[in-house]
């Protein structure tokens, strides 16, 4: 079976790579998004915290033998309470300032981060093993379905709706999206924001942890890995807008979708079409497909 | 207006001394990323907006005037002007699209229109893949002076630095970096009194963008290559590194901003060798490779402590007392 003189079973496979990507996309766009929500900060060091995910789930199994299903766990708390030093010993001193130091601080983290990794392990990657349990295919029929990357899939999504969930439905969440509207009215009802702020800052970086060690057996392990992505995640930010955490996950999902169809049919265009697609977005509708001009 | 005036003069003629005392390439090398740097300081210096891209806009000209040079044979003015428009022509498109929004969205949109230029450099036939133009010649200037004498290249660098510069500060001190001042303190101000300031924005970009582009192309000259390195977003980085560092918004700090950053880069290694040396510690042999993790701990302190600058606090200082 074909389709545009494609055949169906690698039109499936970039398929399911194009969710994998766009997995990830969501994830790091949806962390992204509830930072600056609440901090109006732009977090650079995404990427590197991201990369920082992947290392310590490698550096666990190799040097501890913690195993991958441990690591899923451990690794972003770890992570997490890492953004949370951050977010205590630097990042607060620049919140009455122009939003601008916020990227440059978390840049200049990303530098560092990047650097201490490159000058233990270089830049070439470190291969990191798909946990027994998932590795092999599945016979699909059409195609045989990897088992980690559906696992990626399934996993990403959980957590990106878990993530809905408790933002937009619970009482937690409702604390958090009134800070987002007015951190000042909510801290006069009593709720303390300082404790708050430092908890999604928190949560956000475990979220890029998180896919940092869902990716370490997918892409290697590498110090530069998570720069790369970071771009492109802005990219997808800019296309989605931030207003919205449904918004997030959608565009993130759908972006990664449609670079892989590229990749199907036009390949050198794979590594600029989320790019292209920003800038025709940015010519039709400025603020975004989600997000509302202030 | 008459002290500073003494001061440029004498500035310039240590500038003309200078190679007899200093290796001119280091020199060279300074006054290139001390006029990108400046350039870039147009923009958020004195406009208020921070571009993450410029290095998109540096590396095409590099690569165009390499291209054009070594590759179809064009003289050397000729490929600094192409050098020239091609930066002013992607920052055109870029200033275009990034304009439409604003602050922290305006940052990431030119990160990421740069890194498609990188994408497309990096797959283009003409810019050589991986390796980059190599082998560069500097040619004759106007068919008469010849550029391989690294003197002569030096002063040809030195007017370009030098003319820029002073068309830098000019534009700065006309009505038209006044309205630029204007957006940057106050943007809604501005544009209630009636100035449409998107087209200040993007013409104070495009002159960055040519200016960068002119940087770009004159270094491609001095070292006679092009590669990856030069439109890659760590060069972005460090043109913000540079203007931080001096200072944003000052005239001068861009420039002592490069000077500190370029000597740190090159003279990292020297100098890690030398406390190896001294204190008998392996691991600073080491550190000319970590010249990543040292720029992101400046950009931590300048960031945190340091906001003004070099230049910035010295004039602050001077106006206390």
């Amino acid at each position: 079976m074909e389709i545009f003189g494609i055949p169906w079973p690698l039109m499936l496979s970039q398929l399911l790579l194009g969710l994998v990507n766009g997995s990830f996309y969501a994830m790091m766009s949806l962390g992204l998004a509830v930072i600056f929500g609440l901090l109006n900060i732009i977090n650079f060091a995404h990427g590197a915290l991201f990369m920082m995910g992947a290392f310590f789930a490698w550096m666990g199994l190799n040097y501890f033998g913690i195993n991958y299903w441990v690591a899923l766990f451990v690794v972003p708390v770890v992570v997490g309470i890492f953004g949370i030093l951050i977010e205590r010993s630097m990042l607060r001193w620049l919140y009455k300032l122009d939003h601008l130091y916020g990227l440059l601080l978390t840049f200049g983290i990303t530098l560092l981060l990047e650097g201490v990794f490159r000058s233990f392990y270089g830049v070439s990657g470190q291969p990191y093993q798909v946990p027994a349990l998932l590795s092999g295919a599945t016979d699909m029929g059409a195609l045989m379905l990897p088992n980690y990357r559906a696992w990626v899939v399934v996993a990403s999504l959980t957590v990106c709706f878990a993530t809905w969930f408790v933002i937009e439905r619970t009482k937690i969440g409702s604390y958090l999206r009134a800070g987002t509207e007015n951190p000042k009215m909510v801290e006069a009802f009593g709720i303390n924001v300082p404790v708050m702020v430092s908890l999604t800052y928190g949560f956000g970086v475990a979220l890029a942890a998180f896919a940092g060690v869902l990716a370490a057996p997918i892409m290697q392990v590498s110090s530069l890995m998570g720069s790369n992505l970071i771009i492109v995640v802005f990219a997808v930010v800019v296309i989605g807008g931030m207003g919205s955490i449904m918004g997030s996950i959608v565009t993130g999902l759908g972006l990664g979708v449609i670079e892989g169809f590229t990749r199907v049919f036009y390949p050198e265009l794979s590594a600029t079409v989320v790019f292209i697609l920003m800038a025709i977005v940015l010519l039709i509708r400025p603020a975004g497909l989600f997000g509302k001009e202030k | 207006m008459t002290n500073s005036r003494i001061g440029y003069a004498i500035a310039l003629a240590a500038l003309i001394a200078a190679p007899f005392f200093v290796y001119p390439i280091f020199l060279m090398n300074v006054m290139c990323f001390a006029l990108f740097a400046s350039a870039f300081n147009l923009l958020i210096g004195y406009t208020g907006l921070l571009s993450f891209g410029h290095a998109a806009l540096f590396g095409s000209a590099a690569y165009v005037t390499g291209h054009v040079v070594s590759k179809m044979g064009l003289p050397v003015e000729v490929g600094i002007l192409l050098g020239t428009a091609t930066g002013a022509a992607i920052g055109l498109v870029m200033g275009l699209l990034a304009i439409r929004r604003t602050g922290i969205y305006f940052t990431m949109i030119t990160l990421a229109l740069a890194q498609m230029v990188y994408f497309i450099c990096l797959q283009a036939p003409f810019t050589g893949g991986e390796d980059g133009l190599q082998g560069v010649p500097r040619g004759k200037l106007l068919g008469v002076i010849n550029l391989s004498s690294d003197l002569n290249m030096y002063y040809v660098v030195l007017a370009i630095a030098v003319g820029s510069f002073a068309l830098i500060m000019r534009t700065v001190h006309s009505p038209f970096g006044r309205v630029m001042k204007a957006i940057k303190e106050n943007e809604p101000r501005a544009v209630s009194l009636g100035y449409d300031v998107n087209k200040y924005k993007l013409m104070a970009f495009v002159l960055s963008a040519a200016l960068s582009g002119l940087a770009g192309s004159t270094k491609t000259l001095v070292f006679g290559f092009a590669t990856l390195t030069d439109v890659h977003w760590n060069l972005s980085g460090l043109v913000v590194l540079m203007t931080l560092v001096g200072g944003l918004g000052t005239l001068l700090g861009p420039i002592v901003g490069a000077l500190i950053i370029i000597a740190l880069e090159n003279k990292l290694g020297d100098f890690g060798n030398w406390l190896a040396a001294a204190t008998s510690i392996e691991w600073f042999k080491s550190m000319g490779e970590s010249v990543t993790m040292l720029t992101g701990l400046i950009f931590i302190i300048c960031v945190l402590a340091f906001r003004r600058g070099i230049v910035g606090e010295i004039a602050a200082f001077f106006k206390r007392s």
